[in-house]
């Protein structure tokens, strides 16, 4: 099971990197716990400061655009870094 | 999403990294970022954050369309910090260069210089962001 976190207030378009999630998820059968993170002040943790964001096991891999589900794939299916955010 | 919350899905088109450095020069950079973050004309943002490889933040400014450094003196630490990050920056001034003599240790400025700064920077931004391209579809 992958934790991933969509960045971002809930608009439009982090409901569309969160769709883009699941289906990248179901193509590469990858288990995925998709937790939305919505408050200024979490997201700011992050360090991200345009949203949506995505981060994959609390490691941010994009910001500031809607990931395509090739790319997401790519990160549901890579090793964790050692080092996050 | 809740009432009164912003949203920042819309990128700034402009992310000013001033060198911020302890000289006289560093500071009339970081003075002229806060000066154009304050009139809308850019966003100023965290370079040690990037020089920290912090991935949100890195990633944050993979997403805007011009990155602007903002050097007190040739050593160019800002470009260099973006550049490390494979961040290349469209516009990159160099304070000294502008006729000011740096001097290390010495925070104070004159509004003379600040403004000849600022206004270099706002010539270099109105050059380049003509040249952005608009989205299309």
């Amino acid at each position: 099971m992958k934790k991933v976190q969509v960045l971002g207030p809930g608009c439009p378009k982090c409901q569309q990197v969160a769709a883009n999630v699941v289906e990248a998820a179901k193509a590469v059968g990858v288990e995925v716990e998709v937790e939305k993170v919505s408050k200024p002040m979490d997201i700011a943790k992050y360090g991200v400061m345009f949203t949506p964001g995505l981060a994959v096991e609390g490691e941010v891999v994009c910001a500031g655009r809607i990931p395509s589900v090739e790319e997401i794939k790519g990160w549901l299916e890579a090793e964790p870094a050692k080092e996050r955010r | 999403m809740s009432d009164g919350q912003k949203c920042s899905c819309e990128p700034s088109e402009v992310l000013l990294f001033p060198c911020s450095g302890g000289s006289n020069c560093g500071q009339i950079a970081h003075h002229a970022a806060v000066e154009l973050h304050n009139a809308g004309r850019g966003k100023l943002f965290c370079l040690a954050g990037i020089g920290g490889h912090v991935k949100g933040l890195i990633e944050s400014a993979k997403a805007a369309k011009v990155l602007v450094a903002i050097d007190g003196c040739p050593l160019s630490c800002a470009k260099k910090t973006l550049e490390h990050a494979e961040l290349p920056p469209q516009i990159h001034v160099i304070v000294s260069d502008l006729g000011i003599e740096k001097k290390s240790g010495h925070l104070d400025f004159s509004e003379e210089e600040l403004n000849l700064c600022r206004g270099r920077l706002e010539d270099e931004l109105e050059r380049q962001v003509e040249f952005i391209p608009t989205p299309t579809g």
